[in-house]
């Protein structure tokens, strides 16, 4: 029996009905029609799906879409302000922080929450808040040059965009 | 994968939770994190005919300290314990333990009481649950940790009981937990985690048995003055752990021993 959902991804409203069984990541792609975020593996452990789900970075792929109704969601496609990328965008564009990309969505996402929780995050913070995701191609070190400089452009810009739900995370959430 | 179909129900308190599950029948399950769920629902290991989804049942996610027990709600997140500073100073190893369950994915989602009733034998709390002698307290009445990690995934739950919370002791003296894995965000291969504990100490093997065991032996051996190097030697006294792809038995056995020693020489230190 299909369910109705309604929730916000990147600013817009939408009420839909899904089957209960539907993923979370398969909504956001094949109904929201939003293919930024990917599907890396079967087993929860790839992070390429992550999404801010009230804030909070959660792997889409490992959530039922109508457990997100209700929910304010912001994928990567939700980041960029009037053109002008994130600076996490950015910083990853500038440090070659992607080689092929397809774990770059989820990376960045995860990113936004790590540096909404910690703005100036040492090195081993940043990899403590990257473990949940995977990347095949880079090696990493240019994912952490990458984390390092937006951090540093953010906190001289006093504090610059978060990703719409990203701040204040924990007060607008919705399932406890 | 995609799973296959269910049925969906929104519980609003645990009184319609436990209602529907006895009306959907034993193939119904509960849904709360759903971060041991879905994954085993994904590659079709699971296959309940219908959720009833509890997470957000108001009331669930409180943690407080009550006398000398430290309660928590089942649906408290573990990305919550990690951060209360109530956990922390009441029994700042369960904080600890939740700071590296999973990643920061995990921990937003994952909770308490689902990882105790999915009693998965690499699950880090039942370990702790076990040698602290928590109580399980569910819609049905109370179990003690004891009696409630039976086997493999295997708990009295009842098809329609709901675990509610989960009461520890208070226990804020020397402690430790070392989870031995090949990356940060990985389930242990074999976690030992020691406690000191009304004057005595408390050591639990996480993914050393079908279930998370006491290493009572070397709590035997501290208990007659033994030093904590020799005590450790005896953690794996008794065990019989699982051999798979990421260890064999016999190097179970050998890690219960040697983290049981660093834990010991960690807390003490
Ligand atoms: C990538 C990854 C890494 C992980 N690493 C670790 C780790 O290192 N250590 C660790 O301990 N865990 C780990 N986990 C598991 C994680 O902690 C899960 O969150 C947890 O095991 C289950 O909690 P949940 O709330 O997600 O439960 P769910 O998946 O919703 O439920 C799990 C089971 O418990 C039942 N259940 C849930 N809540 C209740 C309740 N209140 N009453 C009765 N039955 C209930 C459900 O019916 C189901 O059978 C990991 C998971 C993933 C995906
Ligand atoms: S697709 Fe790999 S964790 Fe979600
Ligand atoms: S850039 Fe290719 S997987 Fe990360």
């Amino acid at each position: 029996m299909a369910e109705r959902v309604r929730l916000t991804i990147n600013g817009v409203a939408r009420e839909d009905l899904v089957e209960p069984r539907t993923l979370l990541v398969h909504y956001i792609r094949e109904v929201a029609g939003l293919t930024g975020t990917h599907v890396g593996c079967d087993t929860s452990q790839c992070g390429a799906c992550t999404v801010l789900v009230d804030g909070d970075a959660v792997k889409s792929c490992t959530a039922f879409a109508v457990q997100a109704d209700g929910a304010t969601i912001t994928t990567i496609e939700g980041l960029a302000r009037d053109g002008e990328l994130h600076p996490l965008q950015q910083a990853f564009w500038d440090e070659h922080g992607l080689q092929c990309g397809y774990c770059t969505p989820g990376f960045i996402m995860a990113s936004v929450k790590l540096l909404a929780d910690t703005p100036e995050p040492s090195d081993d913070e940043i990899r403590i808040g990257l473990e949940g995701n995977l990347c095949r191609c880079t090696g990493y070190v240019n994912i952490l040059k990458a984390v390092r400089t937006a951090s540093r452009r953010m906190t001289e810009a006093g504090g610059a965009p978060t990703g719409g739900a990203a701040a204040g995370s924990a007060a607008a959430r919705t399932a406890g | 994968m995609i799973p296959a179909s269910f049925d969906y129900r929104r519980a609003h308190d645990l009184d319609e939770a436990t209602r529907w599950l006895g009306e959907l029948g034993p193939e119904a399950k509960v849904l709360a994190g759903g971060h041991s769920l879905i994954p085993l629902m994904r590659l079709r290991l699971a296959q309940p005919s219908a959720l009833v989804d509890i997470g957000r049942v108001p009331g669930l996610d409180t943690i407080r300290v009550d006398g000398d027990r430290l309660r928590i709600g089942a649906l408290v997140r573990h990305a919550a314990l990690a951060r209360s500073e109530v956990v922390r100073r009441a029994l700042p190893l369960l904080a600890e333990m939740a700071a590296e369950v999973g990643d920061q994915q995990v921990r937003a989602r994952g909770t308490l009481g689902g990882v105790i009733a999915h009693a998965d034998p690499a699950g880090d709390y039942p370990t702790l649950a076990l040698m602290l002698d928590a109580e399980i307290v569910t819609t049905h009445g109370s179990h003690p940790a004891r009696d409630f990690f039976q086997h493999l995934f295997t708990t009295p739950l009842q098809p329609d009981e709901v675990i509610r919370e989960v009461t520890f002791p208070v226990a804020a003296g020397p402690h430790r937990y070392i989870k031995f894995r090949r990356r940060r965000c990985d389930w242990a291969i074999v976690g030992a985690a020691v406690q000191q504990s009304d004057g005595g100490w408390r050591l639990g093997l996480t993914n050393c048995g079908p279930t998370p065991m006491r290493a009572r032996a070397a709590e035997a051996a501290l208990a007659e003055g033994r030093t904590m190097a020799e005590a450790a030697l005896q953690a794996a006294e008794g065990l019989t752990p699982p051999s798979d792809l990421r260890a064999s038995s016999d190097y179970r056995r050998h890690l219960a021993r040697v983290l049981t020693r660093r834990a010991l020489e960690q807390a003490a230190a």
